[in-house]
């Protein structure tokens, strides 16, 4: 597997400029006879099929839910970030670009960050002209507020629902385009795999969810943006349908994994409340601006949280880091939650929480500015708890929220195999072992709007379009072999659900590759993982037919790729040994368990290449060099 | 808990000669519910024991479970989303129901969302109203600085309150008349109130309506049913401005063809 990163040459200011010139362009009038499949209509993949239909190519949409605008960037809640210095706090690019990388734990390319940065203020423009209603002060102009792991307000925001408005946005650009038939958009239609041709990308194979039908599309390349892989654990903030397997397959066709293991455990979400669970329920980032975190001193201390006083609370994050305070990034505020809890100071009825409370601001502000601010992510609370956050405090505790690994790309977005781009959080590109607040949105859409319809377009100038026929013998091939997989689980007729396996490969996960992980505790998860995949394709229990809409059969497509993907997760997880971000190993830890990050044996990023079934997968590595940012212990205290 | 459930089954999807297909209420008795758990979580429970006896899941839209991606909708005991308000299903939980309840499920029933399984309807008629105007026709590339649009905080509050529609359907579900006026409705006010766009207000108006009525959906008759049961409690008023703006659209401008598009009564 060869990894050329392909980043171009000079200043790293001057980098993207020089990456658009040289890139070759495709005449006007050639335009229309290629053929984008752009795969997935969140953020990144709405806006890239909006932008290559208005460029004048043909697009295919497809994604999995009804509608293009059900996507799961809807559900992000906090904000975008942007590099405007609207507030004149010393922002700039360089800073937006600065606080990523550091962010990131020194683990992402810092070419691809500073043109993330660079272009995180066009998005912005973009928004605004389709009309985002973003959150505006008095005097007309856009608000801002502040997210963990920076020291400047570039936040900017539409109420607890920023990721629903810019997908609105998103959304409305590609209904444009539907409507001027030049995006044709497939709902109800998952990809089940990638047509090669001649080792290109050309073409998918999918399953018509309405009907039943497995058939392949043709297109002169595939725009992978099928966003992360966070449901691996079950529980996670993910929608319930966000899966793997447009990735995972891709990945069996030959395209790289990278970093599988980065995952970002988000501090402030709902607690489990029983086994009946079926997907936990983030609390805003931007909480943290107000709320503050603690737990009692005292272990096992069981009083109401009003009647402990402010002397026997122990506000852990502004006592551990007074600079950065509660809005220390994400993986730091997990884990410090995490050893607040097993020390024994937890609360609620699992002592699997903390309390994120309001009380204070509320003196300060008044409860109708937080109510102003924070209003829908209260509602939310309380639908959810039956308690009220405004007279006590919010009960929270960290859950799976984002996956920062994903499919290797090239400067330019493009997989390992010719023709497969990739873009937002599918990717793993820009965030490296931790994911910032509020730069997923911008992730999402600088790569659709403004990466993708440039480097696509570099790719097809050197390509001869096919006319999209889709009935090659590298097309039949591919549909005879996802029949013959939907065949065989219909045909399982074991004794236990799709459900139970998941779960259960959850808990695996959880218990062994989330917070913390160690050498025996991963070992032991592939041993597990492996068994529960040999009895799933025994005992799993699927009803009903393929001919029509069967959700058991959706799923097991989805969980079976779950628990081949597990595996690889926790091999990445055992051969990086060293902490950084996200991924903290328990034997790699300063005293006062930091994560402790191992530059001399891990500055890279981890690409896995997929060796068939039942083979060992084989790992590489594309050294990552810090040019500019310099490598330094992330401290935020 | 112990509930006894009456779930709409039907296994192949609406057409315009056979509406109801092979569809019919089935009862299901469902023991162990916590009252913690969410309306769809209560409705996993029960697929799950249907999975095992080797019958079929019931099919029902959802997604991110969090009241955000408007997937899930179904009438419960006849009120699209339930009895709770400003609430979706997947919010709704079982606290909100008695121990020993009857509780009855169906799809969403409207001529313009036809079943698809079960309590699963095809919404793309929405989809196809947007396509026909809800946006700003602007190009990737081709805006201003974003404080080059000054906007006034209360218009750009009334836009998020328009603009926040998740797109469920309960409006229309809810409606005698199974009218799309308050989604529509809403389009428009989240535009109106925005500088953006200004210059292709009439088209939007005229085109967003004439989409409206192609697909089928029903006239208003003024009894807010819709906003009663929109999760996002969406106000009528975005009725009214849609009107206005239909009606300032015809005074202003008629279209091109010169033909007569019939109005939102």
């Amino acid at each position: 597997m060869k990894l050329e990163s392909n980043i171009p040459s000079g200043p790293i200011a001057q980098k993207w400029e020089k990456r658009r010139f040289d890139l070759k362009l495709v005449n006007p009038a050639n335009k229309r006879k290629f053929k984008v499949l752009v795969v997935g209509s969140g953020l990144a993949g709405s806006a890239a099929a909006a932008s290559l239909a208005e460029l004048g190519y043909q697009v295919e949409c497809f994604c999995y839910q009804d509608s293009p605008r059900r996507a799961h960037s809807s559900a992000a809640q906090g904000g975008i970030n942007a590099a405007k210095n609207y507030r004149n706090d010393g922002d700039s690019v360089y800073r937006l670009f600065y606080d990523t990388v550091k962010g990131g734990d020194f683990r992402a390319r810092e070419a691809n960050v500073y043109r993330l940065a660079e272009l995180s203020v066009n998005i912005i423009d973009q928004c605004v002209a389709q009309g985002v209603p973003f959150a505006r002060e008095y005097g007309g102009y856009l608000d801002n507020r502040s997210f963990g792991g920076a020291q400047v307000s570039r936040t900017f925001y539409a109420r607890g629902q920023t990721g629903q408005q810019l997908l609105l946005g998103a959304y409305s650009a590609l209904s444009r385009q539907i409507g001027a038939g030049t995006v044709k958009m497939f709902p109800r239609t998952e990809m089940l795999d990638v047509v090669l041709v001649n080792g290109h990308a050309k073409g998918i194979v999918v399953r018509d969810m309405t009907t039943g039908e497995i058939r392949s599309h043709a297109g002169d390349c595939v725009v992978l943006c099928t966003g992360g892989y966070g449901n691996v654990f079950y529980l996670s903030t993910n929608a319930k349908g966000c899966n793997v397997t447009a990735t995972w397959r891709a990945h069996k066709r030959g395209a790289g994994f990278a970093n599988p293991c980065f995952t970002q455990i988000h501090p402030t979400c709902i607690p489990v409340s029983g086994d009946h669970q079926s997907k936990l329920t983030l609390m805003s980032e931007s909480l943290r601006n107000d709320g503050r975190i603690w737990v009692p001193k005292q272990v096992g201390d069981k009083r109401a949280p009003h009647e402990i006083p402010d002397s026997e609370r122990d506000y852990y994050l502004e006592r551990r880091y007074p600079s950065f305070g509660n809005l220390a990034p994400r993986d730091i505020a997990s884990r410090a939650a995490k050893v607040v809890c097993d020390e024994g100071r937890g609360v609620g009825p699992m002592g699997l929480g903390v309390y994120l409370d309001f009380r204070d601001s509320i003196q300060r502000l008044g409860k109708d500015a937080i109510a102003a601010r924070y209003g829908n992510l209260f509602h939310m609370y309380a639908k959810i708890t039956a308690e009220d956050p405004y007279s006590q405090p919010m009960r929270i505790f960290p859950a799976v929220h984002y996956t920062m690994g994903g499919l290797w790309v090239d400067y330019n977005l493009q997989s390992t195999i010719p023709g497969l781009f990739v873009a937002g959080e599918a990717n793993f590109s820009d965030h490296g072992a931790n994911r910032l607040g509020a730069s997923a949105l911008m992730q999402g859409l600088a790569d659709g709007y403004f990466v993708v319809p440039y480097t696509v377009g570099g790719y097809l100038a050197g390509e001869k379009p096919n006319g999209g026929k889709a009935d090659g013998a590298e097309h039949r091939a591919a549909v005879a072999e996802v029949q013959a997989l939907t065949k065989r689980m219909l045909e399982t007729n074991g004794n236990r659900t799709v459900d139970s396996f998941h779960r259960e490969l959850g808990k695996i996960m959880w218990q062994y590759c989330g917070m913390a992980r160690s050498e025996k505790g991963l070992t032991e998860a592939i041993q597990r993982i492996g068994a529960l995949r040999a009895s799933f394709w025994k005992d799993v229990k699927v009803t009903g037919s393929g001919e029509n809409v069967n959700q058991s059969l959706e799923k097991a497509g989805r969980v079976a790729d779950f628990l081949e993907f597990g595996e690889l997760m926790c091999r990445d997880a055992l051969e990086r040994t060293e902490s950084c971000g996200g991924h903290f190993r328990e034997e790699y830890q300063t005293e006062d368990g930091e994560a402790k990050r191992n530059d001399e044996a891990f500055c890279h990023a981890a690409v896995w290449e997929w060796k068939g079934k039942d083979q060992k997968p084989v790992r590489h590595t594309e050294a990552l060099e810090f040019e500019n940012v310099h490598l330094a212990v992330r401290s935020y205290k | 808990m112990k509930l006894k459930l009456h779930i709409w089954r039907q296994s192949k999807p609406s057409t315009k000669d056979n509406p109801h297909g092979d569809g019919r209420m089935v009862a299901y008795d469902l023991d162990g519910v916590s009252p913690d758990m969410s309306f769809l979580e209560m409705l996993d429970v029960l697929n799950e024991q249907l999975t095992l006896k080797g019958e079929e899941p019931v099919a029902f839209d959802h997604d991110c479970r969090e009241g955000i991606c408007g997937s899930c909708g179904m009438a419960i005991n006849g009120l699209p989303h339930g009895p709770e308000r400003g609430t979706t299903t997947c919010q709704l939980h079982m606290r909100s129901f008695k121990d020993g309840q009857e509780i009855y499920i169906e799809p969403w029933r409207a001529k313009a969302f036809p079943v698809v399984k079960d309590l699963m309807v095809n919404r793309s008629a929405f989809d196809r109203v947007v396509q026909a105007g809800a946006y700003v026709s602007v190009n990737t590339g081709s805006a201003p600085d974003a404080h080059s649009i000054p906007v006034n905080k209360d218009d750009a509050d009334k836009a998020f309150d328009a603009a926040t529609c998740i797109g469920c359907g309960a409006c229309v579900a809810a409606c005698k008349n199974a009218s799309a006026m308050l989604f529509v409705g809403a389009k428009v006010s989240h535009f109106v109130h925005l500088p953006q766009g200004r210059v292709e207000r009439e088209r939007r108006a005229r085109n967003l309506v004439a989409a409206m009525d192609k697909e089928g959906f029903g006239n208003c008759t003024n009894q807010y049913e819709c906003e009663a049961a929109c999760p996002k409690e969406i106000p009528v008023r975005v009725i009214a401005e849609m009107n206005r703006e239909y009606l300032r659209a015809k005074v202003v401008e008629e279209p091109p063809s010169g033909k007569l598009i019939s109005g939102p009564g």
